[in-house]
């Protein structure tokens, strides 16, 4: 199957050799950032984690959304999603994948990454994490390729995939919260030390993988010749809708909580995102537009005609898709390290370089996902001729 | 043996406490005295014969004896032992003990009407060695590990620089080798390993030298400000000290048990 990836028009390589290009630039940043090592970065002896990690953490998010459609399709035999599933689970390859060189480019010593196998450590969420992750990789490789792979030959999926995918549910609410549990456990945290973070973490996840799997749909409908499906988008924009309320609900009570309380160590960190702390507030313009966004894309989904509407719907998955990468990739990391143990601010913001490197893992994931799809496109194609 | 190490740690506080002109890092100094050896702790540093042990090795700072002087040369000679580097750019600062003021040393304490002297006093803070380290349950490789005497060490060698026990500190104790420290050492100490970039690093409680006998290099240089003894031993001049005075620890409702009191 995978020789269809090597099969396409002029647009097709125009975009791959795109991709190809940025991962080279984003490539000499790295070695420029493994000579020097991770001083050229933001990040500081405060804000030790940055940009890499909340991408990492956002993408874990994406990689656990392809959920959404194997629990319909597969516990509630909703025949429709039975379409665009493996897109659901095709998506979650590529976010894995980006993870993991997220983690790689937030390493000191990346060589010596394999430490955390040399010695393993039950204690470290780490461990498990490493565990989770590559668990997760493994059974939506394999699922997605076999069960296309019996689509391309029109017999029913082998049944040993079945407990596979079942299996898959739970590993996926597992990679999230095993990443929430990164930073919710630590004692001095006071932003992070909250029960309900990977409950929120989830419903953030749940708005915007969808929300972008739509976006790919109207992709993939338009340079395509095949169709998700309307009632197949309108149905994922409901899950988006669903999420994007439960994330807001959750983030309402950790805001009560906080501010309610008004226990410092917990108010702080809000204060500094949404108000600025001690005169240093870079992040609070990022933070109201993710609130505006995700409000707005929240508002759009509700209203049935506006839902209705695709070009609506493209306009607020694109809003909530932003606006909870803003919130998870931006805020959610260096407003936990804002103010410092010490109470001390010392700000964070990405350099060039780290955004640059950013980049070019981004398009690798989406290098992995074109190649991914069109595979899976090259299938439907060959099945509707 | 047990009762010989006692008796050493009994005499060594005892002159501490009497011979106030004298440091008890003098006392330790001389090295004279036999400590075990059969019960050494397992770490990175090879005991000596005339090693210093503890069961679980503390920290008192008596605030009251301390000026801005002291706390300067106590991160002066701590940083030269350990080849800290000195960057430029607060962005790469390392540092194993530095000096601030009560309100950040101890954030959840802050008071409005806080004694004079407390607003004012420097304050030298560390890795507390935790009795309970969230640094040491976070790692992921074992790198920052807890030896028997309770002391926090780390592995250079082994750390791959995830930075995960720096979100888990609650102390900020910890420094990441942003780029290359090797440049940036001024005074170079051949006795202890520098550091590559790409490592978490920390105070040590000096192990090296406790290794060799020696007290650690900021209580020596602590003109009695600071000092280091058996938590354990109800009779250390450490215990003794905390029997008498009432004493903070940073943090101390996040439980975990830090080994460094301070007396204010």
């Amino acid at each position: 199957m995978l020789e269809k990836a090597l099969k396409g028009n002029k647009a097709y390589w125009i975009w791959v050799f795109s991709l190809l290009g940025i991962i080279a630039v984003g490539f000499t940043f790295y070695l420029k950032q493994l000579d020097f090592g991770l001083g050229i970065t933001g990040m500081n002896r405060d804000v030790t984690w940055g940009f890499y990690i909340a991408q990492f953490t956002f993408l874990v998010g994406v990689a656990a959304s392809a959920v959404m459609l194997v629990i319909p399709y597969y516990l509630h035999h909703y025949k429709a999603f039975g379409k665009i599933t493996i897109m659901g689970e095709f998506l979650a390859i590529a976010s894995v994948i980006m993870c993991i060189l997220f983690i790689i480019a937030d390493l000191g010593q990346p060589m010596r990454l394999l430490n955390v196998i040399l010695y393993p450590t039950p204690n470290s969420m780490l461990f498990w994490d490493m565990i989770v992750l590559s668990g997760y990789l493994v059974i939506n490789l394999v699922v997605g390729w076999n069960v296309l792979d019996a689509e391309r030959n029109s017999v029913p999926p082998a049944n040993w995939l079945k407990p596979l995918i079942y299996l898959s549910v739970p590993w996926a609410i597992s990679i999230h919260t095993v990443t929430a549990y990164l930073y919710c456990g630590l004692p001095g945290r006071g932003f992070w030390l909250t029960a309900v973070l990977a409950p929120r973490f989830l419903a953030s996840a749940f708005a915007a993988g969808p929300a972008f799997l739509i976006l790919l749909c109207f992709i993939v409908r338009k340079v395509t010749n095949f169709d998700p499906g309307r009632e197949q988008i309108q149905t994922l924009a409901k899950v988006v809708v669903y999420g994007s309320c439960a994330n807001m609900f959750f983030f309402l009570c950790e805001v009560f909580v906080a501010m309610y309380s008004q226990i410092p160590e917990h108010m702080d960190h809000l204060q500094y995102l949404f108000f600025g702390l001690h005169g240093h507030g870079k992040l609070v313009p990022w933070m109201w537009t993710a609130m505006a966004l995700i409000v707005t894309g929240i508002i759009l989904l509700l209203i049935p005609a506006a839902r209705q509407n695709e070009k609506v719907l493209a306009v607020a998955c694109v809003f909530t898709f932003i606006g909870i990468w803003i919130d998870k990739g931006m805020g959610m990391v260096a407003g936990g390290f804002v103010p410092n143990p010490l109470h001390e601010v010392n700000e964070y913001f990405p350099t060039f370089p780290e955004v640059m490197i950013a980049i070019a893992v981004y398009a690798t994931g989406f290098l992995i996902l074109t190649f991914l799809y069109k595979v899976f496109v090259g299938v439907k194609e060959e099945l509707n001729a | 043996m047990e009762n010989n190490r006692r008796s050493f740690l009994k005499f060594a506080g005892i002159s501490a406490v009497g011979l106030s002109s004298l440091s008890l890092l003098d006392v330790f100094g001389t090295g004279k005295a036999v400590a075990s050896t059969g019960q050494s702790a397992e770490g990175i540093y090879k005991n000596e014969d005339n090693a210093l042990t503890a069961q679980r090795w503390g920290m008192v700072v008596d605030t009251r004896k301390l000026t801005e002087e002291i706390c300067s040369d106590m991160e002066k000679a701590c940083h030269q032992i350990h080849n800290v580097p000195e960057f430029e750019e607060k962005r790469h600062e390392i540092k194993w003990i530095w000096e601030t003021e009560y309100k950040h040393a101890f954030p959840e304490k802050q008071d409005e009407f806080l004694t004079e002297r407390l607003k004012e006093l420097p304050i030298p803070v560390f890795c507390n060695h935790c009795a309970n380290p969230p640094c040491v349950q976070a790692c992921p490789t074992q790198a920052t590990f807890q030896r028997k005497d309770g002391i926090v060490l780390m592995d250079f060698h082994r750390c791959i620089g995830c930075r995960f026990c720096m979100a888990a500190c609650p102390y900020g104790s910890r420094s990441f080798n942003f780029r290359d420290p090797r440049p940036a050492i001024k005074d170079e100490n051949p006795k202890f390993p520098t550091r590559m970039k790409g490592v978490v690093e920390k105070c040590n409680f000096c192990a090296e030298r406790l290794a060799v006998g020696q007290a650690p290099a900021c209580v020596e240089a602590s003109e009695g400000a600071l000092i280091f003894g058996d938590l354990a031993n109800p009779d250390s001049e450490v215990r003794a000290l905390l029997k008498e005075n009432y004493a903070i620890r940073r943090k101390q409702n996040l439980g975990s048990n830090p080994s460094v009191y301070y007396l204010v």
